[in-house]
């Protein structure tokens, strides 16, 4: 009596559409002195222009990695510490993975562009931030003169709400505030008007006012140039509020992927469920226990046999015959719906009993 | 002083001791320049603040970056010389004890700090790090020290075996514990954690909040939890204290505070954060986006030092500090024109562009 529909190892976009950006079997793998850094390991998913994805997943659960991936950001740095990386980015059509590194240079800052945690590390101290928008834009528009770009870098400062831009242009990053440097590289990876921005924990520095500024930045930037937006966090707090779609990501995999409203109303993995539980709750005065993840994140080196999360979860006995240490679990469909409301996970048990115990043992706890 | 007749006492007299008392608490970093290191001003991180602690309760301390409360923190538990005021210690003055007089109060009053990579001593083992505060203060417990660390470790959740480990053999969280154990090995009657959870991830962040529950009720613990994450401090204060550059702006019970937030950046802080609900989102009709950062702490605003971003401020409040004021019974606040109760100042002219400090988001 299995009841596991249709089963869809690779979420794939409906036949005859081709998504913008589809991730298939993404595989990043850093060789280190202790031996091989799993740290993407089989991670697939598609995102359509003008739709936000929200990435959550504790820290070094792959989230980055798979950002730099994307960005073809793994080619710099010396060989040795250089990852394997095997499987494809399509956007628009193209493999990235196998693209040559000129040509992903070219679509960095144009097609694609990031957002990273701390500006100043994707800052240079010595210019001006002024300049470093003007070098971003001409980059990708080699005919425009200096005077052009400038005013563009000023137009830009002015969208994401620095005060008095004409000024500001030609302040050195140092000189602003936390925020203000944020928002700096926020113009910068949009003075190209990419159709795909990747912001990696944009506003996990900056203070929670700060950062309701930042997401409502973002959130009508996308409004204005329709981009696609992959938004990696660990605050279930920001993706609720940003992303159609979560992906949630555990051991370099993913283990849970839907609509904003399944996953925090219809999760179907134990994972998902640990995170729910864990966190405590601005909009509830709950006075209970919060519901901790046992033990800790997964070694990615030795990533635990059959399912990653096996170790820590308290279902783990449920599938018959020790299948969750010796069998990794396929992302597969949870239920049949079309569209949006697709919903796909990875876990042994069947659909019932997790149905059964989210909605009995989980649910009325959070 | 300004009480009108909305003030009632702020505490009832008869009220018993209070654990921790502090009055017109300051610290003021002098920032020196030149040749000769002249003092050119201060940062005035902690600039007049007065609460008390009660025993058995957890004080939640919550604040935007900058604003004292890691300063705070320090005063308290006296890692920190105070510039002034007055911090008293079972009804004892404890503001400038010397080493020797010290002594005892390191027993009862301990902290535990955010970073759990950088508190620890890496060349040190478990045993010797959780087992230092008997060494130092010359103290044997019963059945020995090895004996009592493993006892303590057991208490946070490690494996008393893991007595001879380094710090660098554990994970974060389990860092997190060796530096709880620390803190409970001399039985303190008061804990100061500052931001104990906010290095960790959110599963393992659960795990360490619910041991400073399980330990608060077994030992009676009274707690100061220090943190900037505002659903943090709902789930574990049961009262609260809103910092903003240096003063405490809001101090009431954690019901009052989110159902009935009186200080307009108390509001501003309780709308900003994101709700993890996404049936809610857009939801939030009326929610407040503050424009600007937080002023320099070298030379605060004048009067209310949040009016310069705050969307109600009017000329008193450029001119006159407001006093942190009981407008409630058990509910302080610090503002001329609260929310949630009655206009201190009523009729006062509105400073010009305060209309424009702040953004209500549209649905
Ligand atoms: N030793 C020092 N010398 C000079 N200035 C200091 C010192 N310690 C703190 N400050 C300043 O005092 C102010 C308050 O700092 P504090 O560390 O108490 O803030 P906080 O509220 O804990 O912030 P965070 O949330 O970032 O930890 C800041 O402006 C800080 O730069
Ligand atoms: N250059 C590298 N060499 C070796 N290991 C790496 C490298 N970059 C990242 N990793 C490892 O890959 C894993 C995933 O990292 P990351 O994607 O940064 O996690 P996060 O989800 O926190 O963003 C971690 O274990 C990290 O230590
Ligand atoms: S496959 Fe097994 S161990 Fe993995 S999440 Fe499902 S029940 Fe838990
Ligand atoms: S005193 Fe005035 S400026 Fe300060 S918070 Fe109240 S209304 Fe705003
Ligand atoms: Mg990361
Ligand atoms: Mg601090």
């Amino acid at each position: 009596m299995t009841d596991t529909p249709s089963f869809v190892p690779e979420p794939a976009a409906a036949p005859g559409t081709e998504a913008f950006l589809s991730v298939r079997d993404l595989k990043v793998h850093f060789p280190t002195d202790d031996g091989l850094v799993k740290s993407v390991d089989g991670l697939s998913f598609d995102l359509e222009r003008g739709r936000t994805l929200g990435i959550v997943g504790e820290s070094g659960s792959g989230k980055s990695v798979t950002s730099l991936a994307i960005m073809g950001l793994h080619r710099t740095g010396n060989a040795r510490s250089r990852p394997q990386i095997s499987g494809q980015v399509l956007l628009d059509g193209e493999d990235l993975v196998r693209a040559d590194a000129d040509d992903v240079r070219k679509l960095r800052g144009r097609k694609m562009a990031m957002v990273f945690q701390d500006p100043l590390s994707a800052m240079h101290p010595y210019y001006t931030v002024g300049h470093q928008i003007v070098e971003a834009y001409r980059n990708h528009h080699p005919d425009a003169d200096k005077k052009k770009a400038r005013t563009r870098a000023i137009e830009m400062l002015d969208r994401v709400g620095i005060p008095e831009p004409a000024k500001r242009v030609d302040a050195y990053p140092h000189e602003f505030s936390g925020g203000m440097r944020q928002r700096a590289m926020i113009a910068m990876a949009l003075v190209n008007n990419p159709e795909l921005l990747i912001a990696d924990e944009p506003t996990t520095a900056l203070d929670v006012t700060v950062q309701a500024q930042i997401l409502d930045l973002i959130r009508d930037l996308q409004k204005e140039f329709g981009s696609a937006v992959i938004m990696i966090t660990h605050d279930l707090g920001v993706v609720a509020e940003m992303a159609d779609d979560i992906l949630v990501m555990y051991g370099g995999r993913c283990v849970e992927r839907g609509s904003a409203e399944k996953v925090f109303y219809e999760p179907r993995h134990p994972y998902t469920w640990g995170l729910l539980g864990s966190m405590p709750r601005i909009d509830r005065d709950q006075t209970d226990r919060l519901i901790p993840v046992k033990g800790s994140p997964p070694s990615l080196i030795n990533i635990p046999s059959g399912c990653a999360f096996h170790p820590r979860c308290p279902y783990a006995d449920v599938p018959k015959g020790g299948i969750t240490r010796t069998q990794r679990p396929e992302l597969a469909l949870v239920d049949a719906a079309e569209g949006a409301d697709r919903h796909w996970s990875a876990c042994h048990m069947s659909q019932e009993e997790r149905t059964r115990i989210w909605t009995e043992e989980i649910a009325p706890k959070l | 002083m300004n009480k009108t007749a909305a003030a009632v006492p702020a505490q009832a007299a008869d009220s018993p001791e209070p654990l921790l008392k502090v009055t017109g608490l300051t610290k003021h970093f002098p920032i020196n320049k030149g040749l000769l290191r002249r003092q050119v001003g201060a940062v005035k991180a902690v600039d007049g603040i007065d609460f008390d602690v009660r025993r058995g309760e957890t004080l939640g301390v919550v604040g935007e970056s900058g604003c004292g409360k890691s300063t705070m923190g320090r005063l308290i538990t006296r890692l920190l010389e105070p510039t002034g005021g007055r911090i008293e210690f079972e009804g004892k003055d404890i503001t400038h004890l010397g080493v020797a007089g010290m002594r005892p109060l390191r027993r009862d009053v301990q902290m535990i700090f955010q970073d759990p990579y950088g508190s620890l001593n890496p060349r040190h083992t478990v045993g010797t790090i959780v087992g230092a505060p008997f060494k130092l203060q010359g103290v044997t417990p019963e059945g020995g020290i090895k004996a009592e660390v493993q006892r303590l470790l057991s208490l946070v959740g490690l494996n008393p075996e893991h007595y001879n480990r380094y710090p660098h053999e554990f994970s974060g969280g389990q860092r997190q514990r060796i530096g709880i154990a620390r803190a409970l090995a001399l039985k303190p009657k008061l804990v100061v954690a500052d931001e104990p959870v906010s290095a960790l991830d959110v599963s393992i962040q659960a795990q360490v909040v619910n041991l400073l529950d399980d330990l608060q009720e077994e030992l009676g613990l009274t707690y100061v939890i220090i943190a900037h994450d505002l659903s943090v401090i709902r789930h574990v204060s049961d009262r609260i204290a809103v910092m903003y550059l240096g003063k405490i702006v809001e101090l009431t019970d954690r019901k009052s505070l989110y159902d009935t937030p009186m200080h307009p950046y108390t509001n501003a802080l309780l709308s900003a954060v994101p709700i993890p609900d996404p049936r809610r989102r857009g939801a939030k009709t009326g929610r407040i986006l503050l424009k600007g950062d937080v002023p320099s702490p070298i030379s605060p605003p004048s009067g209310c030092r949040f009016h310069t971003r705050c969307w109600k401020a009017t000329e008193l409040c450029a001119t006159k500090e407001p006093p942190l004021l009981s407008l409630k019974p058990g509910h302080q606040v610090a503002c001329h024109h609260p929310e949630n109760a009655a206009d201190q100042a009523p009729g006062d002219k509105a400073l010009p562009g305060a209309a424009d400090a702040a953004t209500t988001a549209a649905p």
